[in-house]
């Protein structure tokens, strides 16, 4: 490890850092993580790790927390307590300034897509770009051709957010999530309200990203189906902790009635109706 | 209930301490952002024709029947005593230093004011600043200093035509519909306007172009609960920038009276 002397960024940057050459960093590893909102304890310990080019899918019911969990990967929430390290570094502390040099790592697709919604669907690919400071439009203009190939919204480039469908609105969001590689994206709830077919599209196009450019996956979802299709590992978020961490097959294979509720998406009152 | 009158009292003080120590943090940060971070120039120009441009119309309208009806209603006391010739003296003299400033950035506040709220409100609650930050974007960066420079840019400017059209429809009415006698019309508003009424109406412009986009980004960045909450936000930061530039007023004239007195020296 080495960092120039009297720098204090470089210092802080190298100390927060774990050795990669020793020990390979996981690409998110998660500590103990404990979030509060008001009275409402929405995280309450939450250990989880994903390792580099996997696909991990945390599942859970309405309100258990999976949103805020993501949105803590990305530093758009503070933890009360706990551990968050990102590709080797921590970022609990980060000043908004220092955590861009994470999300530069890191792309989240938003639920509703957070469309730019002054800008076209082209621009809002681009706006990565232009931020990264890059002013050649030959250039810019082929990574938007691209990822609209990607994406499958060729021709689609002109149309303002609001003349989109919510299948569209997901793809351009995950566009401009992409279109600057990072290495590992987030994914909230990216088939939520889509028809079946649109769902299908949206889970191909993760598993595509995953096979193209090798990145790291966290996906939110209710969606069991979209869940054992892209899924590396599972993760049951339940009561603000994991409950179950495993394969798709493992969790098929539970016996834990709460696993099997979740699945076959009985509420409680059935179950008790059926034990009695 | 007198302990109860006093705990509200006091969680009141606190809630509006509290604020305006956001606000002036606000400020703090803009500031700091504007200076050490690049400056968006499309933005920034966007800015100026949302901001500048597009409030011609209201500006002009306002600073002419403001300087219209203040000559009239000054005329119509002031010939009572045979001093119709100092109209043009009293108009200018206060355009300049009272009515161009505030009501133009009462103007504004509606106008200029009610759109930045809503806008960055609208941002905040469909996760667009979110989006931003994910972005590796600060939104200071990119939605507060813009909009600042363009206000310290474009509110002098709005101040100054505000003023000269108040001035010049102050001089029709009194010239050409009250028939006051022009040269003395002229020559006693030229001897009683001094440069330091025009430095007072820029720099209440300036002032006032910062408490209006500090409040009114505050409001919007802060904006929550969905369409109900950038309604508020909306129309609490037009109350409240509106009674900054009240408030402010009272205490810039005291203060700049001090620097640049009123009346001939």
């Amino acid at each position: 490890m080495s960092f120039e002397t009297g720098d204090p960024a470089s210092v802080e940057s190298a100390l927060n850092s774990q050795p990669e050459t020793l020990n390979p960093s996981p690409m998110v590893d998660v500590r103990g993580l404990v979030k509060r909102i008001g009275r409402q304890e929405i995280l309450l310990g939450v250990d989880l790790t994903v390792e580099k080019g996997e696909t991990l899918v945390i599942i859970g019911r309405s309100g258990a927390g999976k949103s805020v969990l993501l949105k803590h990967l990305i530093g758009l929430m503070t933890p009360d307590a706990g551990e968050i390290w990102i590709d080797g570094e921590n970022i609990i502390g980060l000043s908004e300034r220092k955590l861009a040099s994470i999300r530069v790592k890191v792309g989240i697709l938003f639920q509703g897509g957070a469309l730019f919604d002054s800008m076209s669907v082209e621009e809002n690919i681009a706006f990565p770009l232009h931020e990264a400071g890059e002013r050649d439009p030959e250039k810019i203009a082929q990574q938007i051709r691209e990822m609209l190939e990607v994406i499958e919204l060729e021709g689609e480039e002109n149309k303002m957010p609001v003349n989109l469908s919510g299948g569209m609105r997901k793809r351009v969001g995950l566009a401009r999530a992409i279109i600057r590689r990072p290495s590992c994206i987030l994914y909230d709830e990216p088939t939520a309200g889509l028809d079946p077919v649109v769902s299908d599209s949206i889970n191909r196009l993760i598993r595509r990203l995953q096979k193209r450019y090798g990145v790291t996956s966290i996906v939110v979802t209710h969606d069991m189906k979209s869940a054992f299709h892209i899924a590396d590992h599972i993760a049951y978020l339940h009561e603000g902790r994991i409950y179950f961490y495993g394969t798709p097959q493992e969790l098929e294979v539970s016996t834990d009635p709460l696993i099997q509720d979740f699945m076959l998406g009985r509420s409680e009152r059935d179950t008790a109706t059926e034990t009695a | 209930m007198l302990s109860g009158w006093l705990t509200g009292l006091g969680r009141t003080a606190l809630a509006f301490v509290t604020y305006v120590g956001d606000v002036v943090m606000l400020a703090v940060e803009t500031i700091g952002a504007a200076l050490r971070q690049k400056i968006r120039w499309r933005l920034f120009m966007g800015q100026i024709v949302e901001i500048g441009l597009h409030s011609q119309i209201v500006v002009m309208i306002t600073g002419a029947f403001t300087g219209a009806v203040f000559a009239a209603q000054t005329y119509f006391q002031f010939n009572k005593l045979g001093m119709g010739s100092a109209v043009g003296a009293v108009v200018s003299v206060s355009i300049c230093r009272e009515l161009g400033p505030v009501l133009t950035a009462l103007m504004v506040t509606g106008r200029v004011g009610a759109a930045m709220s809503a806008e960055i409100g609208t941002m905040k609650v469909t996760e667009q600043i979110d989006a931003l930050r994910a972005l590796a974007v600060h939104p200071l960066d990119y939605l507060v200093v813009p909009r600042t420079l363009a206000m310290m840019v474009s509110m002098p400017l709005l101040v100054a035509e505000a003023v000269g059209i108040g001035i010049a429809a102050g001089y029709f009415v009194a010239i050409f519909l009250l028939e006051v006698n022009g040269t003395y019309y002229v020559a006693n508003m030229v001897r009683w306007t001094q440069m330091r009424d025009i430095i007072m109406a820029l720099s209440k412009a300036f002032i006032f172009a910062l408490l209006i986009v500090f409040i009114s980004c505050h409001k919007g960045l802060t904006a929550s609960e969905g369409a109900v909450g950038v309604g508020r936000a909306t129309t609490e930061a037009v109350v409240s920038a509106s009674l900054a530039v009240l408030i402010f007023n009272f205490f810039l004239t005291m203060g700049l009276n001090i620097i640049f007195p009123a009346g001939y020296q």
